[in-house]
């Protein structure tokens, strides 16, 4: 009943609000509340003066707008920015905080905690001695790139550094939403089912990297690893996957050469970038060096 | 449980992306009333159409696009064999080449989520 679409005749009636697919899947028609009464009487309700206006635009457009400002920000310092998602209670600030610590001032970092509420993440980190930013998303289950390009600002972020980033605890939200990262690093605990990859295949198919956090309570869990890294592998099968645990060390020299290797990686790619500002120092960051135990 | 909220605050927060679209849209198209929202939702998208649909009407609440109709075409998934070439509809994000095997299938359609037409006054 739409006026101006085009979509008359063998209309297809959208019941109360629900509306329902035109047969074959072709045009779409409209039936307009108040208009209802069009189709058994003619003297009245006339079809509405409607109006189509096509917009074509992407759900997330306006967050991958700001994602793509923050990147080029970001390249345009060198800085290597993770975004680090997970289901809440894998270990992700207890990662973040041993990071600190194995890196030891080596490599300048900051640090954007998302949460629902509380300071608590960030207090953490700053007790660790890194900068930290803390955003509350108060109702909101994820991160956006609008708040991230704020945190940003107020970080005055170092060249050639390293930005990290821990999403709200939530394994579907944060898949969608583009922050302006170089990768997403899901983290999956094995206090958690081996299934995740599969039950929330988005998340895992965004990722980039996998870490199997809290490896060091295997001896006491059923998890099996193998069965978890085959499902992740399902979802994505280009994921790397690294086993660590935060509280013991064991992987994280590896991690951290992971780190590493991305960090340089960007300050080489803004070194070559047609924008490069000038006093650049490339190569500063530390060829990976033999950290604590052998792993 | 906990899955259930969270699938709904996803669209909550997408639904929130709609109404930003229609806002902005009515401020370069001058119009005052929209009457109904046409969505495309790829079936490898990461929306409900169930949920999205659950949410709308409270996120539109007080906004321009108060009680319009929402319609959803829901397009589906299909995925191209990056190992063999082979192309094939898919279901879900994720899934083995129905000719060779291979699990590194690029997903070619039904992956999108937007706004596609509103109808306005």
């Amino acid at each position: 009943m739409c006026g101006t679409c085009g979509c008359g005749g063998r209309d297809v009636l959208i019941s109360g609000r629900r509306p329902a697919r035109a047969p074959g899947g072709g045009a779409i028609s409209f039936r307009v509340p108040g208009a209802d009464a069009a189709a058994s009487s003619q003297d009245q309700a006339a079809p509405m003066d409607l109006r189509l206006i096509q917009v074509e635009r992407d759900l997330l457009s306006k967050n991958n707008d700001y994602a793509g400002e923050n990147r080029r920000q970001l390249a345009a310092k060198g800085i290597f920015a993770l975004n680090l998602v997970s289901g809440p209670g894998s270990g992700k600030t207890t990662l973040l905080v041993k990071t600190i610590a194995m890196l030891d001032g080596a490599l300048p970092l900051a640090v954007i905690e998302g949460d629902q509420q509380t300071e608590n993440d960030a207090e953490r980190i700053r007790a660790a001695g890194a900068p930290a930013i803390q955003i509350n998303t108060g109702r909101g289950c994820h991160l956006d790139a609008k708040m991230v390009g704020q945190a940003m600002d107020q970080l005055v972020l170092q060249d050639d550094s390293l930005l990290l980033i821990e999403n709200v605890g939530n394994l579907v939200c944060p898949s969608a939403f583009d922050l302006g990262e170089a990768h997403k690093v899901v983290i999956l605990s094995v206090t958690e089912g081996e299934d995740k990859p599969l039950k929330y295949p988005d998340m895992f198919r965004a990722a980039s990297l996998m870490l199997l956090n809290k490896c060091d309570l295997l001896p006491y869990l059923a998890f099996d690893v193998e069965l978890a890294i085959a499902y992740a592998h399902r979802v994505n099968p280009d994921l790397q996957v690294i086993r660590i645990s935060a509280a013991s060390g064991e992987g994280m020299p590896e991690w951290l050469d992971w780190i590493r290797s991305g960090c340089r990686k960007a300050v080489t790619q803004c070194a070559v970038s047609p924008e490069l500002e000038s006093g650049l120092s490339i190569m500063d960051i530390p060829v990976p060096s033999p950290l604590q135990g052998e792993g | 449980m906990q899955r259930e909220l969270h699938v709904h605050m996803h669209e909550l927060s997408l639904a929130e992306n709609v109404r930003q679209i229609i806002e902005e849209s009515a401020r370069a198209q001058h119009f005052q009333r929209v009457r109904c929202v046409v969505l495309e939702i790829g079936q490898l998208s990461s929306v409900e159409p169930d949920a999205m649909r659950f949410c709308f009407d409270a996120v539109m609440a007080g906004s321009i696009a108060e009680g319009a109709l929402l319609q959803i075409i829901e397009t589906p998934g299909e995925g191209r064999c990056q190992d063999c070439g082979f192309c094939m509809p898919m279901q879900e994000i994720y899934g083995l080449c129905s000719s060779c095997g291979s699990s590194r299938l690029q997903i070619t359609a039904g992956g999108v989520m937007r706004v596609k037409d509103l109808a306005v006054e």
